[in-house]
């Protein structure tokens, strides 16, 4: 629990919580962290910034002691303010010492309730009846001091994404954390809910908590911290107060190179390329309903649909994959009958698909990128003679899309699993852009991708709606699709809205569409 | 804070990639660290134990007689290790080679004792008829699980598992049944093959026979097609990756099916050739768990087909050696499965090392 200062704590709560100093990590040729320096003051909320692959995550699972550094070493205070070394390696030690996490995907149980989430392993092995009322009683004063509202006995799996992240905090701060580091906290919350973390993380701060928040969106990190710190290729870069920084000059920091935000024309939208009417899925376990959908997706233009995770865009993406027909409703491609029997065919009728998750369903880690390339052809006559694979003709072929889409590799021979997200994700667009489909969906293509590959990714999907493709791109990022989209449609609980026109469409107006607050455009 | 606790001496971390010359020599790791283990029991029944080692050497591997016992004894674990190989890429856990085994040598007999005028047909036809009838036998008897498994999620480990019991029953029935041989005086035992079936030796005064080489070419094949051909990029696929296999447009049900008829019809076509190449009839006890040893065989080779003809060899050279040993010494013969026992579970220890990296 957040405990007020020590004895010794200076006014204005400027008392160091955490140090790290001259943290290195090597993982084979990759030097994730190159001698790291980070400080953490009491109350500050400090901004972790950096592309994909610049060495954050590392940095913060080696503070977590998922990692042990290779050198270097980590100071927590203890609750007299002092700094003490932390051994690393170990997340017991790490939580001993009052440091949480809360990680991008949450680690909580489905069947718990709340409760349980919060005080599991805690619970002292004797007497645990006497423990469980402690517990509450505990949790109880957490919840009213910091405001993080949740309900103490519902079960995990029927809360919302936001609250699931209040548990986690409140996890953390329940097992007495002092320092809370947050992986992307925003990236599945509306604006209105990020808002209300902020306030919460403020709030929290003020009371002497120390936040590290890590996070790719600029204006976010700018708005909620005192501090940011830019890592790059393991290397600290920058480190500024943030209201002496602006978001130009920390994006340059990050990439180190100039990032040019792709240009959208004008687009001219043709006939329809895909239509769906009254198409229905019925609630399964693991499985989001889709209630009623209607939507037709134009040559030439790119439909975007925002949502909360887990409104049905899963479903949604799975239908037009090909890997869930649907209970009830129609689909046409170009005026015919979608295409039945799965994916293959899907691909033969000039379907291309991005799948939402790329190292479950983009690519298969354990096979070459050359493998990956074909994997979705293999099956055609091109790419096969008597069975047997045209292996030539088709690692000549990867070589020749890795070249074109700039996939940086070692070479078309390297296990796939070897490509940062990014260029897996290039990989993966431009095998299906390759045979130019007249219908792409594109489900959260840019997710936890960098400022360049995010903008390659754009300018790929751009240049296929200049060709005359329609476009589905589901998202969870509002400003990606104010970006990209020409007509956006909000699903929420399964249903989606009638598209707004992309003049029509604010953050604000999505935002309360996507927790249903306002029914529909019209 | 708490008091400091002392951690563990050794901690591991993964590593992103694992190191391909560490990889390739992991088995031999594990076999060096398997016998070294193996000296502990020994000593305890009393063996010297270098002699022992000296005495298994030269039992499997010391004269050409040596040899062609360690050869024929690894045939059918080649075929019972390709296997279970096949399958595990697939990740379709095929634990009833044994079971297809049986089943496989039941059909041998079936077709090539005498139902069919095998005698009267032209040279090889009648081996290939009964090796045929093998593979399908055993082949039919793995797609049942699949399918159990690809329609209802039934887990094919426990009903590959369970059907060893029903398949070893099921021909004891027969065997004493319908398919008895009347001259065997109540033996249950079947009738023999027809001399036109049997699998020829390959050289005299040994008992290897043309069952070695179909083993090995089947091998080689094996090997060429996982890496060479559309269904072989389709196994990888969908054993590494299914949901990847499937949004790609493979159609990862029927690649399962194709891999169970294949891996069932491999451990089918072993029964065939231990009956067809040295038998010459189908008893119970036929088979000293080749089809449980097809897992080592398979685990050891790292589940490559062309690794599975060395595992194989060195699986037949222990359990050979250390039955010479054990007559020996006077040593308990089950010393050969504690090693084998041991290797497998140094190999799965090797494997795991070989995905981790010790810290500090």
């Amino acid at each position: 629990m957040i405990e007020p200062s020590g004895g010794d704590a200076r006014e204005g709560g400027a008392s160091p919580l955490l140090r790290l100093e001259g943290v290195t990590k090597r993982f084979g040729a990759l030097l994730a962290n190159d001698a790291v320096d980070l400080d953490l003051a009491q109350g500050e909320i400090l901004g972790l910034l950096g592309e994909n692959g610049a060495g954050k995550t590392t940095l913060m699972n080696i503070l977590f002691g998922h990692y042990a550094a290779d050198s270097g070493r980590i100071l927590v205070a203890d609750r007299r303010g002092r700094l003490r070394p932390l051994p690393g390696g170990s997340p017991g030690r790490a939580l001993a010492a009052g440091v949480g996490m809360v990680h991008q995907h949450f680690a909580l149980a489905a069947n718990l309730s709340v409760i349980e989430s919060v005080t599991l392993g805690t619970e002292p092995l004797f007497r645990p009846w006497q423990g469980r009322r402690d517990a509450r009683r505990r949790l109880r004063t957490l919840v009213d001091e910091t405001g993080l509202d949740v309900p103490l006995d519902a079960a995990i799996g029927a809360l919302s994404v936001g609250e699931r992240q209040r548990v986690e905090i409140l996890k953390a701060l329940y097992r007495g954390a002092r320092v809370l580091v947050l992986d992307e906290p925003t990236a599945v919350l509306t604006p209105q809910q990020a808002e209300r973390l902020a306030d919460t993380l403020r709030g929290l701060a003020s009371r002497g908590l120390g936040v590290v928040f890590i996070s790719h969106k600029l204006d976010e990190v700018l708005a909620l911290c005192d501090r940011v710190v830019v890592l790059r290729h393991g290397q600290k870069v920058r480190e500024a107060a943030a209201d002496r920084v602006t978001k130009a000059e920390l994006a340059e920091a990050m990439v180190d190179r100039p990032v040019q935000a792709p240009t959208r024309l004008r687009g001219q939208p043709g006939a329809v390329v895909v239509e769906m009417s009254a198409v229905r899925v019925g609630a399964a376990p693991g499985r989001e309903p889709l209630d009623d959908v209607r939507l037709s997706v134009l040559e030439g233009e790119i439909f975007g649909v925002a949502g909360i995770a887990g409104n049905g865009q899963r479903s949604l993406a799975a239908v037009l994959s090909g890997t869930l027909v649907p209970d009830s409703g129609q689909i046409r491609l170009r005026g015919v009958a979608w295409p039945k029997g799965g994916p293959l065919n899907l691909t033969r009728a000039g379907v291309g698909r991005v799948p939402e998750d790329r190292h479950a369903e983009g690519v298969v880690g354990a096979m070459t990128v050359w493998e990956n390339a074909a994997i979705e052809t293999v099956r055609l006559r091109a790419s096969q003679r008597l069975g047997l694979l045209r292996r030539r003709h088709l690692i000549d072929d990867a070589e020749r899309l890795v070249r074109l889409h700039d996939v940086r590799c070692r070479g078309v021979d390297v296990p796939a699993s070897e490509l940062s997200g990014g260029n897996m994700q290039k990989l993966i667009l431009a095998r299906v852009l390759d045979r130019e489909p007249r219908f792409l969906l594109a489900a959260q293509p840019t997710r936890g991708l960098d400022i360049g590959a995010v903008a390659e990714i754009h300018r790929r999907l751009l240049e296929a709606r200049a060709r005359g493709a329609g476009i589905l791109l589901l998202t969870e990022d509002l400003d990606e699709l104010l970006q990209l989209a020409d007509r956006i449609a909000v699903i929420h609980r399964g249903r989606l809205s009638r598209p707004l026109a992309r003049e029509a469409a604010t953050l604000r107006r999505l935002g309360l569409m996507m927790t249903g607050q306002v029914a529909d455009a019209a | 804070m708490r008091p400091e606790r002392r951690g563990p001496p050794i901690r591991f971390e993964r590593r992103e990639a694992a190191p391909p010359l560490l990889a390739a020599l992991a088995p031999l790791v594990a076999v060096v660290a398997a016998l070294g283990l193996a000296a502990i029991p020994l000593a305890l029944a009393g063996a010297p134990i270098l002699d022992a080692y000296a005495l298994i050497l030269k039992g499997s591997l010391g004269s050409a007689f040596a040899i062609g016992e360690t050869l024929s004894r690894a045939t059918p674990l080649v075929l019972t290790g390709l296997a279970v190989a096949i399958a595990f890429r697939a990740r379709l856990w095929n634990i009833g080679a044994e079971g297809q085994l049986y089943l496989g040598a039941l059909a041998a007999v079936a077709v090539g004792s005498g139902f069919f005028p095998l005698d009267t047909w032209p040279p090889w036809t009648a081996c290939a008829v009964v090796l045929l009838a093998s593979a399908f036998a055993g082949g039919l008897f793995m797609l049942g699980p699949a399918w159990l498994r690809l329609r209802f999620g039934v887990d094919e480990v426990v009903t590959t598992l369970l059907l060893n019991f029903v398949a070893l029953l099921f021909v004891g029935m027969m065997l004493e049944g319908p398919m008895q041989d009347p001259m065997s005086l109540g033996w249950p035992q079947s009738a023999p093959l027809l001399e036109a079936a049997e699998l020829p030796r390959l050289f005299a005064r040994s008992r290897v026979h043309w069952g070695l080489p179909l083993a090995l070419a089947l091998a080689l094949a094996l090997w060429f097609v996982l890496r060479g051909s559309v269904f072989g990029f389709e196994v990888r696929a969908t054993g590494e990756a299914p949901a990847a296999a499937r949004f790609a447009g493979i159609r990862t049900g029927r690649v399962l099916l194709g891999v169970a008829f294949l891996s069932g019809g491999l451990a089918g076509l072993a029964g065939a050739v231990e009956v067809a190449g040295l038998k010459g009839y189908l008893t119970l006890d036929l088979s000293p768990g080749y089809g449980y040893a097809g897992i080592v065989v398979a685990t050891l080779a790292r589940l490559n087909p062309l690794g599975v003809v060395l595992a194989a060899v060195f699986v037949a050279a222990v359990f050979v050696g250390a039955d010479s040993m054990g007559r020996a010494l006077d040593v308990s013969s089950y010393t050969a499965n504690l090693i084998v026992a041991l290797s497998l579970l140094c190999m799965l220890l090797a494997g795991l090392l070989v995905r981790l990296r010790p810290v500090r």
